[in-house]
């Protein structure tokens, strides 16, 4: 079993580093969402610096959720969603995999290149590490939130639009939590440590969720 | 009540009970309006501007209460199978919709004189709009999928996620910011406000009530007809096609 799901996260691995994989469009995305900010704001470096932490968050939840619509249609339309329910493995544990995978792809990227991105928007160092660890433990929440409605909208030629409305709602407490987790850590009121925990917890809990969740949408999605 | 699952019981029935509860509906909107603007006092402090509480607050149990319900049938869908929770499902969605609407709208006619403003982002504020978003996300959900079965399940599906969610959703954003008041009908101790303005406010709450129970069993009423119509059509269109060939 373990050797299995070892060769599926490797194959998402390899297939979204190969050509047409899109891995890198994510941080490229979310570094162009960073770039219009100051277009739209003013480039007022001390405003930037407030709203910093915000603005790397709303983008990388955006960066996250508008990559996630392709996370079980290749393989819905080329059939090896089929030759993987038709495997041993759990249909739970498929998708937990592939949003592991998945996150390894594009959540870890973003969360590395958070610090550089950060220091564009003139964050101080203690905000810098505040969003890149509060970036750590959230994205993968929106990366397994995304995945439930990445099932439901399998069968969809055009999910993406309403993969996000569907779930953006969802990803609220998570962005709250985030924010103010990355706020606290440049000296806010409340200690870190309170939003940051919240968000683990909201993580380990879209952890559980979204494996069953997901499963069971794209077993009702087949019928 | 397995008897009334089959569809043509279930029209049966509610033809002989429509007519019934159109009636105790407007009854009661016809007691519980003639309550609010004549026997119900103007309050000390927000003067006649109260009143809008008689809508408001109905109107946010009923947000709550049809998510409930729409769950419950989401339930019925997922389990059963059954197309007459699909249609319960589905015809709950845009009323739901409709009454957190209402509440978010009576609610900013409310805080201008009150607050001052149309629109805070408070807890209570802004956790209603994320329902009203959840609402119109089911709504688009629905008008996505064509076959009806597949939304059906996936609708189901992403309303019990919801119901895991809406609590969340509430505490978090309740954490983040505050300024409406908290409840005061159910709460422990007994309601904090005074019996002249609760009766009117519990009659209109059940007005509502029945107002959405009767425009809910009008709508599956409709959805049946609607799919037994497309049904008949695509079979003419068959036999058309048939005798042609």
């Amino acid at each position: 079993m373990m050797a299995m799901i070892q060769a599926l996260f490797l194959r998402d691995i390899r297939l979204a580093r190969r050509v047409g994989g899109g891995a890198t469009l994510g941080v490229v995305f979310f570094l162009i969402l960073i770039t219009i900010m100051p277009f739209a704001i003013g480039p007022d470096l001390v405003l930037l610096a407030r709203i910093g932490p915000a603005v790397l968050w709303i983008a990388a939840l955006l960066a996250t959720l508008l990559g996630l619509d392709r996370l079980f249609q290749s393989d819905c339309d080329d059939g090896s969603l089929d030759a993987l329910r038709a495997s041993d493995l759990p249909l739970e544990v498929i998708v937990l995999v592939k949003c592991l995978a998945h996150w390894m792809m594009t959540g870890l990227p973003l969360v590395v290149a958070a610090p550089a991105f950060g220091v564009m928007l003139g964050l101080e160092p203690d905000a810098l590490w505040g969003v890149t660890v509060s970036l750590l433990a959230g994205t993968p929440a929106l990366t397994c939130l995304g995945a439930i409605g990445a099932a439901l909208t399998v069968s969809l030629r055009r999910g993406g639009l309403l993969l996000a409305i569907l779930i953006l709602p969802f990803s609220i407490p998570v962005l709250i939590f985030g924010v103010s987790a990355a706020e606290a850590a440049s000296g806010g009121t409340i200690p870190f440590a309170t939003p940051f925990l919240i968000l683990c917890a909201l993580s380990l809990m879209a952890l559980v969720l979204a494996p069953l969740a997901g499963a069971q949408a794209l077993r009702q999605m087949d019928e | 009540m397995l008897k009334f699952a089959n569809p043509t019981n279930f029209l049966r029935l509610v033809a002989l009970v429509l007519p019934w509860l159109t009636g105790l509906t407007l009854v009661l909107f016809a007691v519980g309006l003639y309550m609010t603007f004549f026997i119900a006092p103007a309050d000390y402090q927000q003067g006649e501007s109260v009143r809008i509480m008689y809508l408001h607050v109905p109107a946010a149990w009923l947000s709550l209460f049809i998510y409930g319900t729409m769950a419950m049938a989401a339930l019925g869908t997922l389990v059963w199978r059954h197309p007459l929770a699909d249609a319960a499902q589905k015809a709950a969605a845009p009323l739901g919709a409709g009454f957190t609407f209402i509440c978010l709208v009576t609610g900013s006619l409310w805080g201008k004189p009150m607050w001052g403003t149309w629109w805070v982002w408070d807890a209570r504020l802004t956790s209603v709009l994320i329902l009203f978003l959840i609402y119109l996300g089911l709504m688009a959900l629905w008008q996505t999928i064509e076959d009806m079965g597949r939304a059906a399940r996936a609708a189901a599906l992403l309303t019990l996620v919801g119901v895991i969610n809406l609590p969340i959703i509430k505490f978090s954003v309740d954490w983040w910011n505050t300024l409406h008041q908290p409840a005061s009908v159910f709460r422990m101790g007994g309601p904090t406000i005074h019996v002249s303005m609760l009766v009117p406010l519990l009659v209109m709450a059940l007005a509502a009530t029945f107002l959405f129970l009767t425009l809910h069993l009008m709508a599956i009423r409709n959805e049946i007809l609607h799919r037994r119509l497309r049904r008949l059509s695509m079979l003419a269109a068959q036999t058309e096609s048939e005798t042609l060939s």
